[in-house]
């Protein structure tokens, strides 16, 4: 059994060696280094920490990293509470969160939030005050906005989610949102409940939008990678990886691959804009 | 002698032992409570005593009420309740009285696999059947809403209550049936005089227990009613329930007031239950002491 477990960590050494001498750099911080990296919080961050974590544990099998979601505000509270390694947030922790929890905060993406509706929905443009009235409850039916005669079926996320914090500040401006929306509690039960939905309209991260839904313009701007990246599309936020104090040897170096240029190649493949 | 000794010995270290864990548990409870109530407190102090139990919640405006989620729980487990007694007494009756061997011993089996799947199957079955189908029908709102829940969660609920009332009813004493067979009592005069009655407390039980299951069911209710912090006027709004809540606003900060709500909410989840437990233990005493 001990000399299997031996032939098989000389044989992944052997094959990840190559690789290794091609993508010289990131992936070798963790050489030499065991141990668990245990990360939660935001949902939108979720599928780079997967594929990063993927690419780290296949050549450094000591390493071993754990992902949770649970949104923003777990992700802060577990990392300040000393519960995991790294806590996720899509929106900046606040000033107080920072000082009662002592944290250290490492921005590496810019992401958009989008504002997504079915696909067979014929609306694919809104004006900001469109968006605005229809999330109020004032506008309840799609004719309304140029659409076919149905009912709206509002969804917006969770009191701690970061992604509903930045579009409320920056695509309702701080407006009301109808109590009678229905509330779903993260990106992928966003997409879900649109995807299932013809009457739908909700927000989520670009970075997590695939066919299954239809993002729509936003006063002319499509919500993309690019249109995030020159500043047209305003309703944009950071992503943020969050630690209590200065972290460990072994989660700067899981951090710093994010800014690695394999780990923001990674970051772009997700949809997300690598910063800086 | 001595053999006598060391029986008495063993049993009072048993009766220690055992009234040592009677005693850890009622204090974890009771702590539990008072935990709760201690981290509610800053709604309390904030002014709010009652009007927490009595508003309705809207954060941005400073009201911090669980009146809606307290009305959505208890719609939410009365409904599901109201259609799954009938059907469990139905059920239970099929597999001890009214159906044939084969069938009867087949719905049993099935009944006991149903307890066993876990509650995010409902709910997924649930987001992609019954969530789409009360829209199509309905054409009043996404379909996330207190009937899709209540549908599921009476699925749920039903096997728990099946297995309950089976038990509660083949404890009836054979001599009872047949004094009533040899009466010249038909399958559904002994069923309706005999049996129900005879086996009221097992059967009242499940039902208590089954409400308490409802009652606290997190993942049916969070995937199917919508969520809407709104009191529900009707089957077909969405609602949130208190279990929904505290899943819902357990990632806010921790420090806000929004925060302290959940454990009001675990408090009224907790009393709510309590009370339940304590209803059903008093009316099972005081039905097996009339018994004949």
């Amino acid at each position: 059994m001990k000399t299997r477990t031996w032939l098989f960590t000389i044989l992944c050494v052997a094959l990840c060696l190559p690789a290794g001498e091609v993508f010289a750099g990131a992936y070798d911080a963790f050489q030499g280094k065991e141990g668990t990296i245990k990360i939660s919080g935001g949902t939108a961050h979720i599928p780079v920490m997967q594929a990063l974590a993927k690419e780290i544990m296949t050549r450094h099998p000591g390493v071993r990293i754990t992902i949770a979601g649970g949104g923003s505000g777990v992700g802060i509270k577990q990392v300040g509470e000393g519960l995991v390694d790294i806590g996720n947030s899509g929106r900046k922790p606040t000033d107080e969160e920072i000082a009662a929890y002592n944290l250290k905060v490492h921005q590496w993406a810019l992401d958009g939030v989008a504002v997504v509706v079915h696909p067979q929905n014929p609306v694919k443009s809104l004006s900001l005050q469109q968006v605005q009235a229809i999330f109020a409850g004032t506008v309840t039916n799609w004719k309304e906005v140029g659409g076919p005669d149905k009912a709206i079926h509002v969804f917006t996320r969770d009191e701690a989610s970061g992604t509903r914090e930045v579009f409320w500040e920056k695509a309702l401006k701080k407006g009301p949102v109808a109590a009678t929306a229905d509330v779903v509690p993260s990106n992928g039960a966003m997409k879900t409940a649109v995807a299932t939905d013809p009457g739908a309209i909700g927000y989520m991260s670009v970075g997590h939008m695939d066919a299954s839904v239809a993002a729509v313009t936003l006063d002319g701007v499509t919500p993309s990678v690019e249109t995030v990246r020159n500043g047209t599309y305003a309703v944009s936020r950071g992503l943020y990886s969050n630690t209590k104090g200065e972290p460990s040897a072994l989660v700067k170096a899981f951090l710093d691959t994010l800014y690695s240029p394999e780990g923001r190649a990674i970051i772009e493949a997700q949809g997300f804009i690598p910063v800086p | 002698m001595k053999r006598q000794d060391d029986g008495s010995r063993s049993e009072r270290a048993a009766r220690m032992i055992l009234g040592a864990a009677v005693i850890t548990a009622a204090v974890l409870t009771g702590a539990i409570f008072v935990y709760m109530l201690v981290l509610s407190f800053p709604l309390f102090t904030h002014g709010q005593v009652f009007r927490v139990l009595i508003q309705d919640w809207a954060p941005l405006q400073g009201r911090y009420g669980i009146r809606p989620m307290i009305g959505a729980s208890l719609a939410l487990s009365s409904g599901a309740l109201a259609l799954a007694i009938p059907a469990s007494l139905g059920c239970a009756a099929f597999v001890t009285i009214f159906g044939r061997p084969k069938p009867a011993f087949f719905v049993r089996r099935f009944v006991q696999t149903m307890t066993s799947i876990p509650t995010v199957v409902y709910g997924f079955v649930g987001v992609f059947l019954v969530v789409p189908t009360v829209r199509d029908l309905v054409q009043a709102g996404s379909g996330r809403c207190l009937l899709s829940a209540l549908l599921v969660l009476a699925l749920m609920i039903t096997p728990t209550m099946v297995l309950f009332f089976i038990d509660a009813m083949e404890s009836v004493p054979k001599e009872y049936v047949l004094a009533a067979s040899a009466l010249g009592a038909g399958p559904a005069e002994k069923f309706l005089w005999v049996v129900l009655p005879c086996a009221r407390a097992g059967l009242i039980t499940g039902v208590l227990l089954a409400f308490g299951r409802a009652f606290g069911d997190t993942l049916i209710s969070l995937m199917l009613a919508g969520n809407a912090a709104v009191f529900p006027s009707s089957l077909f709004h969405s609602a949130r329930t208190l279990t929904a809540h505290i899943a819902l606003v357990i990632a806010a900060d921790f420090q806000s007031l929004e925060f302290a709500s959940i454990f009001v909410c675990g408090v009224v989840l907790y009393a709510v239950n309590a009370a339940v437990a304590l209803a059903a233990w008093s009316l099972r005493s005081r039905l097996l002491e009339n018994r004949p």
